[in-house]
């Protein structure tokens, strides 16, 4: 039981800290909340549905075609979420701070509906990309599928973190998200580097989604928003502009919604991720790993 | 001019009190809508404290509209009378709100939204579980029961226009308290601490009691306008309470204006009262596309004008924010 709880949790934990990272690292560049990122993980994940429905023929080569249904969805979120920067938020770098968080409302609501106006108001089932074998493991179910999510949000966690730490582009992110104005005294291109942020992010967000999609099996226009919420929530729980934080946030979240499923009652769940997210922040405004941020004045 | 001005106001209140009578047979819809309008115009004054004079995001305000939503159904439907009720909903929301902001005020910006986002949805899943209280997902009343009708000396609230009535005059009482308090020392407090938080603090505003104070009111005009709604519609169910409906709060106070009293009303009509007067005129077939173009337009309204249609005098003084 107690193994079992905790191979969900990973795998959900590795869906929400994916998704986590595009609200975080937005967060730490522009200091808005991308409510709108949700929509990403949505679209994200109908991508990849239509890659595996509509490239039938792809699946005689398996070993091809999951890398191919990833990238496709890397590269659709990504876009979708550089034009969306493009479109609604950079008009608004300058305006009150509610002004892009109303803005990104309306592409949320914009997307979904056109979503569910081009594809369909019910959901769909995900089609079968994959041979799901079951392993025991200590009492416990453990399968491929779950295997796969785990290692795969690693993999990209990791490639994300030498990306961010090692290579020039990383660095020049790291200063733009601490001042941007100094960023483009020494010649940053600002706006370049936030549109990679916002694909970077994006990207991430649509994995999420496809993820999301082949582990529950089914897809629909509204599919973002409860795992929005608990993705964002994530991300403040690690402290929001903070990757690592963004990460250990997906994982605590996930393993606490299993846990609570498990032990508790999976009815509330719900309410019990959000009531710890409400304790962490009385004990600890700034988020577990969030620095003290002392107010400017 | 200022001879103009001054019959405005009293035109407009003549206007607002003679127009349901003229629809009254042939569009009673445009009543249910007005109502509505006016059921929002409450909620958003409400809400309009903590964001507009304060500063404070919310993102979780259906929460007290919940609130006095529920009370109010489950006093009613045990025959308490609707003018006892509405004190009682009134003082549980504030008492809600107060406890609620004992530990989140200190909180900065972001995570207060975050919280009360939460915090809303604990609410509304709260609501759709305790089966034995909330009646779930079914909603209240149960089958069999019924919610007791509004008794104002003789007249007996049925029809929609009573309503319209009552929730007019509950929008004039927002309406003026709002106004008062704009101009008050409590108001300018609000505003302060807005700006500049540390400022407010040492010319000698007490912070944490004054966003207390500001957080409780709009908790009691949410719960409020929740009693009233629950009465009206006679029937409630926790997928009205959803975390859409607190977004579009924040929408109505941003688009029309933080702040400003004219604004929110500008903003509540745009966004609840045109959807419903384009359902009417266009017909069913634009009906699917009415949430597709409403959220491209809300994009346009705010990339134009970003302090919201009608800003905030007093906001277009504040100085440049450093962040």
């Amino acid at each position: 039981m107690l193994i079992q709880q905790i191979i969900n949790g990973l795998t959900l934990g590795s869906i929400y800290a994916l998704f986590a990272l595009g609200y975080t690292m937005v967060y730490g560049i522009l200091l808005m909340i991308n409510f709108a990122h949700s929509e990403i993980f949505m679209v994200g994940a109908y991508c990849g549905f239509w890659f595996l429905s509509m490239l039938p023929f792809l699946s005689a080569f398996p070993g091809l075609l999951i890398p191919a249904m990833f990238l496709a969805a890397i590269i659709f979120s990504g876009v979708l979420a550089v034009l969306m920067e493009r479109v609604a938020y950079r008009p608004l770098r300058r305006a009150p701070r509610l002004a892009p968080l109303i803005s990104a409302i309306g592409v949320s609501i914009f997307l979904q509906n056109l979503m569910m106006l081009a594809v369909s108001a019910q959901s769909q089932p995900y089609p079968e990309s994959f041979n799901i074998t079951r392993f025991q493991f200590y009492g416990a179910t453990v399968n491929s599928l779950q295997i796969f999510i785990f290692l795969l949000s690693i993999v990209l966690m990791v490639l994300l973190e030498i990306f961010i730490h090692k290579t020039k582009v990383g660095q020049a992110i790291r200063a733009v998200s601490q001042n941007h104005v100094v960023a483009q005294l020494m010649g940053i291109d600002v706006n370049k580097i936030i549109a990679m942020v916002f694909f970077i992010g994006g990207g991430l967000g649509g994995v999420a989604g496809v993820l999301n999609g082949m582990y529950y099996g089914s897809i629909k226009y509204n599919m973002g928003f409860l795992p929005g919420i608990k993705a964002f929530t994530a991300a403040v729980v690690g402290g929001i502009g903070n990757i690592r934080g963004a990460i250990a946030g997906g994982f605590i979240l996930g393993l606490l919604e299993a846990f609570s499923a498990g032990y508790i009652s999976s009815e509330n769940k719900n309410i019990i991720a959000f009531a710890v997210l409400i304790l962490v922040l009385m004990v600890r405004p700034g988020g577990l790993f969030g620095e003290e941020v002392t107010e400017k004045i | 001019m200022k001879s103009a001005g001054r019959y405005i106001l009293p035109a407009i209140i003549l206007l607002l009190i003679v127009f349901p009578l003229v629809f009254l047979h042939s569009n009673p819809y445009a009543i249910q809508v007005a109502g509505l309008i006016g059921i929002y115009l409450i909620l958003c004054l409400g809400l309009n404290i903590t964001i507009g004079y304060t500063g404070l995001l919310d993102l979780g305000f259906m929460a007290f509209y919940a609130i006095g939503a529920y009370i109010a159904a489950i006093l009613s439907i045990n025959n308490v009378s609707f003018w006892i009720i509405l004190p009682v909903c009134m003082l549980a929301g504030g008492v809600v709100r107060w406890l609620l902001g004992l530990p989140l005020l200190k909180l900065r910006g972001d995570y207060l939204a975050i919280v009360t986002l939460a915090f809303g949805e604990i609410v509304r899943i709260a609501a759709n579980n305790a089966v034995s209280i909330t009646n779930g997902p079914k909603g209240l009343p149960r089958v069999g029961e019924r919610f007791s009708s509004i008794n104002f000396f003789s007249i007996k609230f049925t029809e929609n226009i009573h309503f319209y009535y009552l929730i007019l005059f509950f929008v004039f009482i927002a309406i003026v308290a709002s106004r008062r308090l704009e101009n008050s020392r409590l108001g300018r407090a609000l505003v302060a601490i807005r700006e500049d938080e540390v400022a407010a603090e040492l010319t000698g505003i007490n912070v944490a009691a004054v966003k207390s104070v500001a957080f409780v009111l709009s908790g009691i005009f949410g719960a409020l306008s929740g009693a009233i709604y629950a009465h009206w519609i006679g029937f409630i169910s926790p997928e009205m309470f959803t975390f859409w409906e607190s977004v579009f709060l924040v929408a109505m106070i941003v688009i029309g204006g933080m702040g400003n009293i004219s604004g929110v009303i500008l903003g509540v009509f745009l966004l609840v009262g045109v959807p419903e007067i384009l359902r009417d005129t266009l017909g069913t077939r634009f009906v699917d596309y009415r949430m597709l173009i409403f959220g491209a337009v809300m994009v346009a309204v705010i990339i134009f004008r970003p302090q919201g249609i009608l800003p905030s005098k007093r906001r277009a003084l504040e100085l440049e924010a450093h962040v």
